[in-house]
């Protein structure tokens, strides 16, 4: 496993997150654009100076990113598609860097995003995957909601965990929404109001579930002296992993790939949970997020629950956690989604949070999952980053 | 405990009528193994045939050592309920008119997980037991039940979605002067049938049951001839909207093949009654059974056809009967497409040589009337496509589907 090579010379920059809309009349193609030229106006550079470029979207249909290239007049020497949902920010990174390193582009922007029209959500969700075709819309047709309530209901089973133990995090993240001026839920978040929320898919209430919009969110890779000379505050990859349907054998999931590769994690970062500033996990739901502090580490499988009751996750808590809000109180931009942790992580480890800064935030790590092919998320990732003058 | 069901208020005709509406229907060709197996109501999944791995969903490919020789086989259908939710919130029509919506993870004692439908009945942790229905889109579907049978458990709504129970239904039988015709009406109304209407062509003429089926409470007689247009249309005029299933037992059956028979005379009668019937009966009650296949309790559901299973590959003794019955096969595959958008399932139940004077000359065994009772009811519970009804029925079609040119051989061939 040491055999990899580090991330040497390679950035982060130019974090750009596009406010959110509920509901767009624009297609994806328009809010990809306002990703793209957000972060690069925010890095000073004209869309001729990036070689590289790396997409994520659901909704781009009949396009590609290959065609998007030609929508928006880019010619890149370099082109990637990350088809990985709550992944992508981290696959993202991973390729990109190494594009980078290797010389294949100069400098890479990474953008994903969706637009969300009034009936996208239930376009996207029939015609999602095979097996969802095959084996989950005729049981129900609760969606991702009702495949993670199956396996909310295993974990507090397994574990113990109540209600209010996911209540404590959207709770949090509701906090620290109020903090962020581009999250859509605005409107604070008791624990009894998450306790007597609508249910929609038992025991998945209103509040456990991510609120579908439109939005992008974008970044730039580039060479760590390129950064200095255009004086941008970037961040360095520490380490990265990422892992596919680990665990088939698994009878529902109560544990995703970041399990398999934890050590290899902390070892390349050369660092340990407890030096992270913040964390930002993939909470499409917030079992998932308990699932991510457990298998990166903070905590013993089935520990999460009370790891969590001792930890305050706001941003001027002991473990800030989804400073931005999160999906569950920023909103779902589709593909985008799977970026909102790594642009706020980027924007916390080089000073740029505004009002959502926490404070020496240096370190910080983020995680992706993706991709409710059937019955679990088949794609999990981790980056952590470390803002440049640490 | 699941609640009874009772019986249906009557209809309000102020109110609207529910539009039938239906769960998602697409399917990868892979999973269409498991709608065929639920169509005799058989629990298979794909056994590798390399390395014996048992998997779900349907794939392509074996996930265990890639092998893509993947038959469907019969399956221990036994396994653990390990997670429940009850879905509340659905974008889907269907399945928003339904809800709340038990759904779950059974993990199967042959192997993988399965998300299911799961009966109310069904407690978390415990055993159950998965079977392979068909859905209103006529799709097969997964659904665990209690591991031993619970009072009132086919009242169960999710149940009773995948299956055409003649519980509270109304039934209509279309002729009385089958031998068959007083044990199906018995069958009927012995499973809940609220109401069997039975057909009676040339009801001046007298025929040895008639006491028998008048006797019986909540059965009438109606006039109907299946080969007279007009008589079709004045009887689903007056039930048309009150026939919920329809059992299509009217046959005219006589020995022979092409040489001896010399003319068309007994061949047009077949076709009249055996193929034409059905085409007249479909276009007079097929439209409204559509378009009840989501009103309330007893809302359409089935279209039964008593079939030979001749249909399937000649019997020369019998061989334009039997040809005649091929055609009413070929034409209730699209009766059933043209039913689908109500949900109302066509079933077709095959039967080798009945017990009956015109096969007086043939060997047992032959099949009764109550066996043929049986057979219907126990297929509209199970809401069944196809049922091979008698060892003969059963035979013919496992050595069908092996090969059918070596059947055509073997039933044309003779002695010698």
């Amino acid at each position: 496993m040491s055999r990899r090579q580090a991330y040497d010379g390679v950035v982060l920059a130019a974090p750009h997150s596009v406010p959110y809309e509920r509901y767009s009349t624009e297609t994806a193609h328009h809010w990809l654009a306002r990703g793209l030229k957000g972060t690069l106006d925010a890095a000073g550079l004209s869309k001729e100076q990036i070689d590289g470029f790396s997409v994520a979207s659901f909704t781009l249909f009949p396009d590609t990113p290959v065609g998007l290239t030609q929508h928006l007049g880019l010619s890149p020497r370099w082109l990637d598609s990350i088809p990985m949902g709550g992944a992508s920010g981290v696959v993202a990174v991973r390729r990109a860097a190494r594009a980078v390193q290797a010389g294949d582009a100069d400098i890479v922007a990474c953008v994903a995003g969706d637009t969300n029209q009034i009936d996208s959500f239930r376009k996207l969700l029939s015609s999602f995957s095979r097996f969802a075709m095959d084996a989950a819309y005729p049981y129900g047709y609760g969606g991702p909601n009702a495949m993670f309530a199956l396996l909310t209901d295993r974990y507090m089973q397994e574990y113990g965990a109540a209600r209010e133990d996911f209540g404590r995090i959207c709770v949090a993240q509701r906090d620290n929404a109020l903090r962020y001026p581009h999250a859509l839920m605005k409107k604070p978040l008791t624990m009894k109001d998450y306790l007597n929320a609508r249910p929609i898919s038992d025991p998945i209430a209103l509040f456990d579930c991510v609120m579908p919009c439109a939005g992008a969110e974008a970044f730039l890779v580039m060479r760590e002296d390129e950064a200095v000379r255009r004086n941008l505050p970037f961040a360095r990859i520490s380490a990265t992993t990422e892992r596919h349907n680990a665990f088939p054998d698994d009878p529902i999931q109560l544990r995703g790939g970041w399990a398999v590769d934890v050590d290899e994690l902390w070892q390349m970062a050369g660092c340990a949970p407890r030096d992270m500033d913040l964390v930002q996990t993939y909470d499409d739901y917030p079992v998932i997020s308990m699932m991510q502090f457990e298998d990166l580490g903070f905590c013993g499988k089935g520990e999460a629950p009370a790891f969590l009751r001792e930890r305050d996750l706001k941003v001027t808590g002991d473990l800030p956690h989804n400073t931005s809000g999160g999906q569950l109180s920023a909103g779902q931009a589709g593909a985008g989604g799977g970026f909102l942790g790594l642009v706020e992580a980027l924007r916390q480890v080089t000073g740029q949070a505004g009002p959502t800064q926490v404070r020496g935030a240096k370190r910080a790590l983020v995680s992706g999952f993706g991709m409710i092919n059937y019955d679990r998320g088949l794609c999990s990732g981790a980056a952590v980053i470390t803002g440049g003058d640490a | 405990m699941t609640d009874p069901l009772s019986p249906p208020p009557k209809k309000n005709p102020q109110k609207a009528q529910r539009v039938p509406t239906l769960p998602p229907g697409i399917r990868s060709r892979a999973a269409m193994g498991l709608t065929a197996a639920a169509a005799e109501g058989r629990f298979m999944l794909q056994h590798c045939a390399e390395c014996g791995t048992v998997q779900y969903p349907p794939r392509d490919a074996c996930c265990s050592c890639l092998s893509t020789k993947l038959p469907w086989r019969d399956t221990d259908p036994s396994g653990e309920l390990i997670a429940v939710t009850v879905v509340r919130a659905s974008p889907n029509l269907y399945f928003r008119d339904r809800t709340p919506w038990r759904t779950g993870t059974v993990r199967l004692a042959a192997g993988p997980s399965v998300v299911c439908h799961v009966h109310g009945d069904c407690e978390k942790g415990a055993e159950v037991r998965l079977i392979n229905r068909l859905d209103r889109a006529g799709q097969g579907v997964l659904m665990a039940l209690p591991k031993e049978g619970t009072p009132n458990m086919a009242d169960d709504p999710e149940l009773r979605e995948l299956t055409a129970d003649p519980k509270h239904r109304r039934v209509l039988i279309t002729d009385a002067r089958q031998d068959n015709a007083p044990a199906l009406a018995r069958a009927l109304l012995d499973a809940g049938a609220a109401q069997v209407f039975v057909g009676e062509a040339e009801g001046w003429r007298p025929y040895p049951q008639r006491a028998k089926l008048a006797a019986m409470e909540h059965v009438t007689l109606l006039p109907l001839d299946v080969t007279d247009t007009t008589s079709v249309k004045e009887l689903a005029g007056e039930i048309g909207g009150k026939t919920d299933i329809l059992i299509n037992n009217a046959r005219f059956v006589r020995p022979g093949g092409l040489f001896e028979r010399g003319d068309t005379t007994f061949a047009r009668e077949e076709m009249e009654v055996n193929y034409l019937g059905l085409m007249r009966l479909a276009q007079a009650f097929g439209p409204a059974m559509r378009s009840r296949g989501a009103d309330g309790v007893n809302n359409a559901v089935a279209w039964v056809n008593l079939l030979s299973v001749h249909a399937l590959s000649n019997d020369p003794a019998y061989g334009s009967f039997a040809a005649s019955n091929a055609a009413a096969l070929s034409l209730s595959q699209a009766l059933r497409a043209e039913l689908r958008p109500g949900g109302v399932r066509v079933m077709n139940v095959f039967s080798g040589p009945t017990e009956d004077d015109w096969h007086q000359a043939v060997p047992p065994p032959k099949v009764t009337p109550n066996a043929v009772a049986r057979a219907v009811v126990a297929g509209l519970r199970d809401g069944l496509e196809e049922v091979w009804c008698g060892d003969v029925a059963r035979d013919l079609v496992e050595r069908w589907r092996q090969n059918p040119k070596v059947l055509e051989r073997e039933l044309t061939g003779g002695e010698g």
